[in-house]
């Protein structure tokens, strides 16, 4: 039983491992602000939850295992919101994005 | 297998410190400085498992709380100059 | 009834949090959380915006569905990245929720799912850019924007 939860734990962190390597890659490679957002959001989202997923594998069901799903939680919240405050913000600067604009932008 | 998961966010670390230091914009930089925060939480749940001392994630949850309530702070200093208030 | 539901939301999480289940200990966070259910009712921040309790119903059905998105526009996300080919694009869609809450809901869902993010709003009309023509095929499609006015119910 613990050799399978082990397992599945590895499978959790490996792939949580190369979703942050990305992450962090497309951070440096990508050629605009708002271009890089999205490659913060990937370490946001799947570096996040994958690493929470396998830790929980671990613990079992304890107040651990509460404590985790809540760091989860809060950093599933206010991911979105510092994203959008900093993407809002550059274009309040009259920074315009790169790339084929469609219709009338804002 | 934890200290695997942190070799992997100390590379990551350094990946973003690297973006830190080329940044042409502030937005940049606040951008990789909140994710450089996300990564840490991490670390430091990761750290707490793989010393066998699992009340490291209260520090984590306040480490969370901390990186989103500076991350906005400084954006709202960069964009009107006060935190509010009176000037 | 919206207050006691804070109340009780406030004391669980007291609870699961200590992990001390001594009779002092107990009654410091019953005191606590009064405390503060009263300075949040004397600010009068209890509505329908502070206690979204009207999405309660349909909540589950709808994260299950968006844990699936997160988890496609990752894959095409890292696929992106690795192979290059981006080509970003600026464009506007119009959400048709009515309230704000469930407005605030679609733009933070847009910006959670990577591939896009809301870059502006101005009442319901949202400035969303995207990684390239695929992401931006899947907000224009509205999909979403279906699933978070179902989410809302008032229609």
């Amino acid at each position: 039983m613990e050799l399978i939860l082990d397992i599945f734990t590895g499978i959790c962190f490996f792939i949580g491992s190369l979703s942050i390597i990305i992450g962090a890659c497309g951070l440096i490679k990508l050629p605009d602000v708002f271009s890089r957002i999205h490659a913060a959001g990937m370490i946001d989202t799947g570096g996040t939850a994958f690493f929470i997923l396998g830790m929980v594998f671990q613990t079992g069901w304890t107040l651990i295992t509460v404590k985790l799903i809540l760091i989860g939680v809060f950093i599933f919240f206010t991911s979105p919101v510092t994203s959008h405050v900093t993407a809002n913000l550059a274009r309040e600067k009259h920074i315009i994005p790169v790339g084929k604009k469609i219709g009338k932008i804002l | 297998m934890f200290l695997a998961g942190l070799i992997a966010c100390a590379i990551t670390g350094v990946l973003i410190l690297v973006r830190i230091i080329l940044g042409k914009t502030t937005f940049d930089r606040i951008l990789a400085v909140n994710s450089l925060g996300t990564v840490i939480v991490i670390s430091i749940s990761l750290h707490g498992f793989y010393s066998n001392r699992p009340e490291f994630l209260d520090i984590a949850i306040v480490y969370a709380l901390i990186n989103f309530i500076g991350t906005v702070a400084v954006l709202k200093l960069f964009s009107t100059g006060s935190l509010g208030g009176d000037k | 009834m919206k207050t006691l539901i804070l109340f009780l939301i406030l004391l669980s999480l007291w609870l699961l949090m200590s992990g001390h289940y001594s009779i002092l200990i107990i009654s410091l966070g019953i005191i606590s959380c009064a405390f503060c259910v009263y300075v949040t009712k004397r600010g009068k921040l209890i509505d329908d915006e502070g206690l979204p309790i009207f999405f309660m119903p349909r909540i589950l059905n709808y994260l299950i569905w968006l844990f699936k998105e997160i988890l496609k526009s990752n894959l095409s996300t890292a696929k992106v990245i690795i192979k290059g080919n981006v080509e970003p694009e600026t464009f506007t869609v119009k959400a048709s929720q009515v309230t704000d809450v469930a407005r605030v809901t679609y733009a933070n869902s847009i910006t959670l799912t990577p591939g896009t993010v809301t870059t502006k709003m101005q009442k319901d009309v949202f400035e969303v850019h995207a990684l390239n023509s695929d992401f931006g095929n899947d907000v224009r499609t509205n999909e979403m924007d279906k699933k978070v006015t179902w989410l809302e119910g008032k229609k």
